[in-house]
């Protein structure tokens, strides 16, 4: 038997969100979802960054997008891991009426403790909109999670 | 660009921990070996490169460490590209000799990701703090997405990403360092807890701890050290958006495809099925084989999930895959990539311990980062592929 010496990483940090998305998250405060066009490629992107990825070109054009959208994929998370959220929990890409890319978002609103059943509910196409926190604080937890609108 | 060939290749026996080791003992223990397979001793190497991705290990900067058993006061370096990190530490090796700067270099990758208690939340720090940490996105979440868009697309079962499972779990049985060692059927994959939906435990990949080395030799050293080396052919890296959400179709692996195209031109490959032999793919997740299968062009879109359930990719079919169990029963995630690499060489060399018969051709791949990064190698039995 060897000597098992434990060890646990507990170290604060600040992080800056930048000029840039500081709008979109300023915008969230107020419900509304921002993301930007790229001058080049004319995609709207959201989440919004500074620049196209694709083009190499700065994104200076602010567009506002739905809080509602069409479920791209899904996958609901039944193993509890350490400092990660509280399983059951659904998470998904959700194209955003308005924008050419999918968001990384929680799903919800639905029962998930059968992945088949809610699979069918929160299926790839699924019309939704997002429920927001009572009072946005601009972060991107304000929106709690997106659920399925009756069409 | 001078020719280049693998002429060694360490492997240390993997397991959840390596309760015997430390960091540098562990790479020490798959150096020797490398070096001893390839007929030399340390004096004959002329760099190092090194390979983890921080911080599994808990330790930040194990190369520090692990240095120490890593060529102390030879050329030294240090990559870092998340899961694809052993195969670039691959390419940065080789590519230290294909350059004429150096004869003889190490590429050694140690990881111990069996000892944080959970691998989920390092992963989950990859993720920016901006926008998407807060999702508890890690790899195993980014796999059961794609696998809920591939068989919504496709019709993919569960039993076809199933015997994915089987096959890589009945190959691991005849490869002695692999982890998992475990004979399943289809019923155990079907009826083990769903993880992430559609993914349940048996096609998930186990946390290794455990260091791999690989010795690259100029074409003149590589016939003095042995009469089979793996010569390497070509390689090829990507790397993709950072938003998941920008890939405009999870079904299909774009950045996989177009890394597979730009190998397969400097190869001289015409068709990928027909002309390599045996592939050792990085599918940490029993969907991603099928993704990868479909964008290497070993199968049509939307038909990779028919080969493992009809016998293709196992060991006596056309296309084995991953004959050494894979990355489903053996995941040091930051030397993974260079398992493939190390497996897929050994195949061409003969020598390994689940050989396809008259294996010529080899594939080694690996991604990393959230689908972000590839890396891929070819290695031969030649020095040009027979055309």
């Amino acid at each position: 038997m060897v000597l098992r010496i434990e060890a646990r990483w507990e170290i604060p940090y600040v992080h800056s969100a930048g000029e840039h998305a500081t709008k979109f998250f300023e915008a969230l405060k107020e419900k509304r979802i921002l993301g930007v066009k790229c001058p080049k490629c004319e995609r709207v992107l959201v989440p919004p960054r500074a620049f196209c990825e694709r083009c190499y070109v700065d994104t200076d054009e602010w567009v506002e997008v739905k809080d509602e959208g069409v479920i791209e994929t899904v996958t609901i998370n039944y193993a509890r891991f350490t400092g990660l959220p509280e399983p059951p929990y659904a998470v998904g890409i959700v194209k955003l009426d308005g924008a050419d890319t999918g968001m990384l978002a929680y799903l919800g609103g639905v029962d998930l403790s059968d992945w088949k059943k809610a699979h069918e509910k929160l299926n790839v196409g699924t019309r939704v909109k997002a429920v927001w926190k009572g009072k946005p604080e601009g972060r991107i937890t304000d929106i709690l999670y997106f659920r399925p609108v009756e069409e | 660009m001078k020719r280049v060939a693998v002429v060694g290749v360490g492997q240390t026996n993997f397991r959840t921990r390596r309760d015997d080791k430390t960091h540098p003992e562990l790479t020490r223990e798959a150096v020797s070996r490398g070096l001893e397979h390839a007929g030399i001793t340390m004096d004959d190497v002329d760099a190092f490169v090194f390979g983890t991705m921080d911080p599994f290990d808990g330790i930040n900067c194990p190369d520090r460490w692990s240095s120490t058993a890593a060529g102390l006061g030879k050329p030294f370096m240090k990559i870092s590209t998340g899961g694809t990190t052993g195969l670039t530490t691959g390419i940065a090796a080789y590519q230290h000799v294909a350059s004429g700067l150096f004869e003889v270099v190490v590429a050694v990758c140690t990881q111990r990701v069996g000892e944080n208690v959970d691998a989920q939340p390092v992963l989950n720090t990859a993720v920016d703090p901006i926008y998407e940490r807060h999702s508890g996105v890690g790899a195993i979440s980014v796999a059961a997405i794609q696998a809920t868009v591939h068989m919504q697309k496709y019709g993919t079962t569960e039993e076809q990403m199933a015997w994915v499972s089987v096959k890589d779990h009945e190959n691991a049985l005849k490869n002695p360092y692999a982890h998992i060692q475990k004979k399943i059927g289809v019923e155990d994959v079907l009826s083990s807890p769903v993880v992430s939906s559609p993914l349940k435990l048996y096609e998930c990949c186990p946390r290794s701890d455990g260091s791999v080395a690989i010795v690259f030799a100029s074409e003149e050293k590589a016939e003095q050290m042995r009469d089979n080396p793996a010569w390497v052919i070509a390689e090829s890296s990507i790397s993709d958006s950072y938003f998941v959400g920008d890939r405009p179709d999870l079904a299909v692996w774009d950045s996989l495809s177009i890394a597979g195209r730009r190998l397969y031109r400097l190869a001289g490959i015409d068709d990928p099925k027909k002309d390599i032999d045996v592939a050792e793919l990085y599918s940490p997740f029993t969907i991603q084989e099928i993704l990868e299968l479909e964008a290497l062009g070993f199968a049509d879109k939307g038909e990779g999930a028919r080969l493992a359930e009809e016998g293709v990719t196992f060991i006596d079919g056309d296309m084995p895959t991953n004959p050494s169990g894979g990355v489903l029963c053996t995941n040091p995630i930051g030397a993974t990539g260079l398992v493939r690499l190390g497996e897929a060489s050994l195949q061409v060399m003969g020598e390994a311990s689940n050989q396809v018969d008259g294996a010529e051709v080899a594939l080694a791949h690996a991604w990393g980062g959230t689908l972000q990064f590839h890396a891929l190698m070819l290695v031969s039995s030649h020095k040009k592929l027979r055309r």
